[in-house]
């Protein structure tokens, strides 16, 4: 059984219009039967089958516009077909390769000291460069030949002088875009609780009397571990934010806010800090301030941070809102311990007091996480030893 | 009929050149042949007549629906067919196709596509044949459509002029292209026009090998003898379309119909077989052997490789050895 | 010692035909007729009307034959009287000579020369004015020859008498009565060379046929300005010798192409186009051209001169590639 397919009888034929069938399904056929009229921009054609056998059946019906080279009928062949009629594959067409352009007429032997003196350099090039003030036989060619071309005298103009070691100009520019980039792509929204830190701080005292000082622990620390292990409880406020989502990260790292001598913020991570012990954390808080001052902080330590933890205490900020820090979707914010009145069983008393904020990315978590969360530090920092 | 089996050889030719056409149309609708396609089905008789009465010194100038004249001039059915396919096997090396089948050998200078064009050429072979003292004869087959371009005029002018050995061969198929002869030839007896060049001409029937052939013999001969040049207007007719792609349209069905029942092959095989010259085991033999051939021609072209394209460059100018 | 071009033109036919009893020389009024410019006279006498063949005006017919007669083992020698006629015989030249070899897969040569006149400037009006050679060029196959000079209108047919493949020599016909040194030929002589006329270093004046003479007047107008141009001669249309041509260039970086054809899509483009293509870093101004006006060539004699490159027009035209404006 054998596809006849629509026969191609000219050279800008892409269609025929099936006319008419001349056989009907179970006609026999032999070689040179016409077996339907197709029509085409040249007018009907006969449209003949090289072989013997009988039509099976038509897979086109008056009126139908059939490709070149699609199937129209079924023919069930006869006997053998003739030999290498159909079967064979053609051979493949090689396919042309690029034909290389004709060969370039070689440059002619022009004098040595003449080749010297003249530049390969396009009329557009020469402009360029007396436009940039590019000296042409600082440049180097890459055009055909060695040729300085327009992009050559642009690159050697764009190429900036030595800079001088400007870190902090850097560090503004860094944090600059980074914070651009944070309000312009986060919805922030902000909590704020006052909480009350007579507890901790009573604990604080009574547990710094007997060290020394090197090994004294600061309130900042407190704040720390009770962000990290808040955190813990409302997860969402860890995550990163990737790819169009938040992805929450299996740890807490903190990244504490240092501020720079000389301008700048840099906020390298406490690792696991929901895991670690007071003392731990702040040696190792104490040790990043350090490293951070003297520069010797690793990358690790500035791309590890989930959350970060900014505190304006010294500086005597009673409340800070910081912008979260990509791509973390939350930042938290600590004051001045400060004393205030508080009502405490119906009286008024002075007590210790901390206003913590929340920033937060509101694609996130929402207003309601972000209390739960602040309840939480609040809750944990009235229980100091238990941090 | 004087040589025994000659007869059989004729119609043997006539159904290589009828089953190869018929296998051209084939392959030309599954897109193994590619471009124009001219049958030469029903015009079998002039190409195998005329050859017979050429030498193979002779010079043959055609047109582009020359495939029965390669054939019969000797050309191997499958380096015909791979030409067709544009295989680098094919006489042309598949540069030309199947309007410029060439071949050095048989003295057969093509397969042209200009109407008309290739008459001065003849007339050119035929002067440098004569200058040079040989005793060729330059046949010029063209159809009835060249009548009307000048170079038919000048190159039978020339000719006779200069009294030169050109047998010119009119295929007058009745139609050029779609035209009929009556729509473009103010005077459509083309041997007539003979006398306006002072030349011999004469019509034949075209359909009848035999008488092909006589005619020609007799031009040939006179041409050899120094008569100087001859018109033969073989009147004949084109079964199948101009080409592939031609829905007939200018012609009726039934005039078609008509001179099918004047197929050369038919007339020849039924005389044959009258004079007992063919017995119906014998065209059985010879349809069966023109059949394997061309199936071999067409097994030839399939498997042939392609020219590489590296080469493309190739063949603009001859190469001159320093 | 001098001679005309006419003269030159006449003593290369009578080598060839002396020289190979294949070369027949046939066209329009060869034989009798002496040759339309005279350039055949006496010839027929010499070597009988086998050899001169006058044929009648049939250009596409004697084309035609000339082809066949090649193919045929004969070297003829087509002469069409002007390349305004050939275009009766266009088709020859382009769909048969040209071709040949290539539609047959190599298996034909046609050893074919074609003589033609070309140009203009003797106030024969527009249908025989036409300067139509690089129309000629345009086609693979061909080998289109202009002998600007005595010499090359001496040795050039024989080279071209030797080539498998169709010549066509382009003879323009203001130089037919020009006289000049004849200079011993080369051996063999080249005929695919284009070649310095004058050295110089401030401009290159390229051009060919008929033009040469007038760019090398402009070139001494231009030293008397302190201009030293530099004059080269195609004298092969196809192939060009860029070679020639673009170490001209990368010497001056200035350019100027001077041809008789017009200027839209003319010779004198392709040759812009190669010095571009090619000698691109060594311009300092873009290639000019110098040629025929947008007219068909009209007959009043100031009009006719109007639209053909002028001397003063190349002057013109280098100063101001020059910057000399």
């Amino acid at each position: 059984m054998a596809d006849f397919l629509m026969p191609k009888f000219g050279g800008d034929m892409a269609a025929g219009t099936l006319v008419a069938w001349r056989k009907r399904p179970g006609d026999a056929l032999k070689r040179g039967d016409i077996l339907a009229e197709v029509e085409t921009d040249k007018g009907t054609i006969d449209v003949e089958v090289f072989t013997a056998g009988v039509l099976e059946e038509q897979l086109a019906k008056p009126g139908d516009r059939v490709a070149v080279g699609a199937p129209m009928a079924r023919i069930r062949e006869a006997g053998e077909p003739v030999a290498a009629t159909t079967t064979p594959a053609p051979v493949p067409m090689p396919q042309p390769q690029l034909t290389p352009a004709a060969p370039v007429v070689p440059a002619p032997a022009v004098p040595a000291a003449e080749a010297l003196e003249r530049l390969r350099v396009s009329p557009s090039a020469r402009q360029r460069a007396r436009e940039l003030g590019v000296d042409l036989t600082r440049v180097q060619g890459t055009g055909r030949g060695g040729a300085i071309t327009r992009e050559d005298i642009e690159r050697a103009a764009a190429t900036p002088p030595p800079a001088p070691a400007d870190r902090a100009a850097r560090m503004r520019a860094s944090i600059a875009a980074a914070m651009s980039k944070s309000k312009r792509e986060i919805p922030h929204y902000y909590l704020a609780t006052t909480i009350d830190l007579h507890t901790a701080t009573a604990w604080l005292a009574e547990r710094n009397q007997t060290r020394p000082v090197e090994d004294r622990l600061l309130v900042g620390v407190l704040f720390v571990k009770a962000v990290a292990l808040a955190l813990k409880r409302v997860p969402e406020l860890n995550a990163l934010w990737a790819e169009g989502k938040a992805v929450p990260s299996a740890d807490v790292h903190v990244g504490v806010a240092v501020a720079l001598r000389g301008g700048g913020l840099i906020a390298p991570a406490l690792r696991h800090a929901d895991q670690r012990g007071l003392d731990e954390l702040m040696r190792d808080f104490r040790d990043l301030v350090q490293r951070t001052r003297t520069g010797g902080l690793r990358a690790s330590e500035l791309t590890d941070p989930t959350v970060t933890v900014t505190s304006l205490g010294d500086q005597g900020v009673e409340v800070v809102y910081g912008i979260v820090n990509p791509p973390q979707t939350a930042i938290v914010g600590f004051g001045k311990v400060v004393e205030r009145p508080w009502v405490v069983d119906g009286q008024v008393v002075a007590r210790p007091v901390v206003t913590a904020t929340l920033s937060a990315d509101h694609r996130v978590t929402d207003g309601h996480r972000g209390g739960v969360f602040l309840a939480a530090v609040d809750r944990l920092l009235q229980e100091p030893d238990k941090l | 009929m004087p040589i025994p089996g000659r007869g059989r050889e004729l119609l043997r030719q006539m159904l290589l050149i009828r089953r190869f056409e018929e296998k051209a149309a084939e392959m030309y609708t599954q897109g193994r042949i590619e471009g124009f396609l001219h049958l030469a089905i029903g015009e079998e008789a002039i190409a195998v007549g005329l050859m017979e009465a050429l030498t193979p010194e002779d010079n043959v100038v055609s047109t582009y629906r020359e495939h029965g004249h390669a054939l019969a001039r000797g050309m191997s059915p499958g380096v015909a067919m791979a030409e067709l396919y544009g295989k680098a096997a094919g006489c042309s090396r598949g540069r030309g196709g199947s309007m410029h089948l060439f071949d050095a050998a048989r003295r057969f200078f093509g397969g042209h596509a200009i109407v008309g064009s290739h008459l001065p050429t003849a007339v050119g072979l035929a002067l440098a044949a004569k200058q040079l003292g040989e005793p060729r004869v330059t046949a010029c087959i063209f159809g009835d459509g060249a009548v009307a371009e000048g170079e038919f005029h000048e190159a039978l002018n020339l000719a006779s002029l200069w009294r030169l050995p050109v047998l010119f061969v009119c295929e007058n198929n009745l139609y050029a292209m779609g035209t009929h002869l009556s729509r473009h030839q103010a005077e459509p007896d083309i041997a007539a026009k003979a006398v306006a060049y002072r030349m011999e001409a004469a019509v034949v029937d075209g359909m009848d090998v035999l008488a092909v052939e006589t005619a020609a013999r007799r031009a040939v001969e006179a041409i050899r003898a120094g008569a100087g040049p001859v018109l033969l207007e073989a009147r004949t007719y084109r079964f199948r379309a101009h080409s592939m792609y031609d829905a007939e349209l200018y012609r009726p069905k039934q005039e078609v119909e008509e001179w099918k029942q004047r197929d050369p092959i038919a007339l020849f095989t039924a005389r044959l077989r009258e004079d007992g010259q063919l017995t119906a085991d014998g065209l059985a033999e010879v349809e069966a052997a023109v059949n394997a051939e061309v199936a071999a021609a067409v097994a030839f072209a399939e498997s042939a490789p392609w020219e590489p394209v590296e080469d493309l460059l190739k063949d603009v100018h001859t190469p001159v050895t320093p | 010692m001098k001679t005309t071009y006419r003269e030159a033109v006449r003593a290369g036919l009578r080598d060839a035909l002396q020289g190979d009893p294949r070369v027949v020389l046939m066209g329009e009024d060869v034989g009798r007729y002496g040759g339309a410019f005279a350039c055949s006279r006496g010839l027929l006498d010499e070597f009988g009307p086998d050899r001169v063949r006058d044929t009648p005006l049939s250009e596409s017919g004697f084309v035609g034959a000339g082809i066949g007669a090649a193919l045929g083992g004969l070297r003829p020698i087509v002469e069409v009287m002007t390349v305004n006629f050939s275009l009766l015989a266009i088709d020859q030249i382009v769909n048969n000579a040209a071709l040949l070899r290539h539609m047959s897969g190599g298996q034909f040569s046609v050893p074919l020369v074609v003589r033609m006149a070309t140009g203009a400037g003797r106030r024969v009006a527009a249908q025989h004015s036409h300067s139509l050679e690089g129309w000629y060029a345009h086609v693979p196959g061909l080998t289109v020859l202009a002998p600007a000079t005595v010499t090359d209108a001496r040795y050039m047919l024989g080279s071209a008498l030797r080539e498998p493949d169709p010549v066509l020599i382009f003879e323009h016909m203001m130089l037919y009565p020009v006289e000049d040194e004849l200079e011993p030929a080369t051996q063999p002589f080249d005929i695919r060379r284009a070649v310095v006329r004058r050295a110089g270093k401030d401009v290159t004046l390229v051009t060919h046929g008929g033009s040469l003479r007038k760019a090398l007047d402009a070139a001494t107008r231009l030293a008397g300005d302190g201009i030293d141009a530099e004059v080269i001669d195609l004298r092969s249309l196809r192939p060009l010798d860029m070679a020639t041509v673009l170490a001209s260039v990368a010497k001056t970086h200035r350019a100027v192409v001077i041809d008789e054809g017009w200027r839209t899509c003319g010779l004198a483009a392709e040759v812009a186009a190669r010095i571009a293509e090619d000698g691109f870093y060594d311009l300092d101004a873009p290639v000019a051209r110098v040629c025929s006006a947008e007219v068909p060539v009209p007959y009043a004699r100031h009009l006719e001169d109007a639209a053909l490159p002028r001397v003063e027009t190349i002057v013109a035209t280098a100063r101001e590639v020059l910057g000399h404006g």
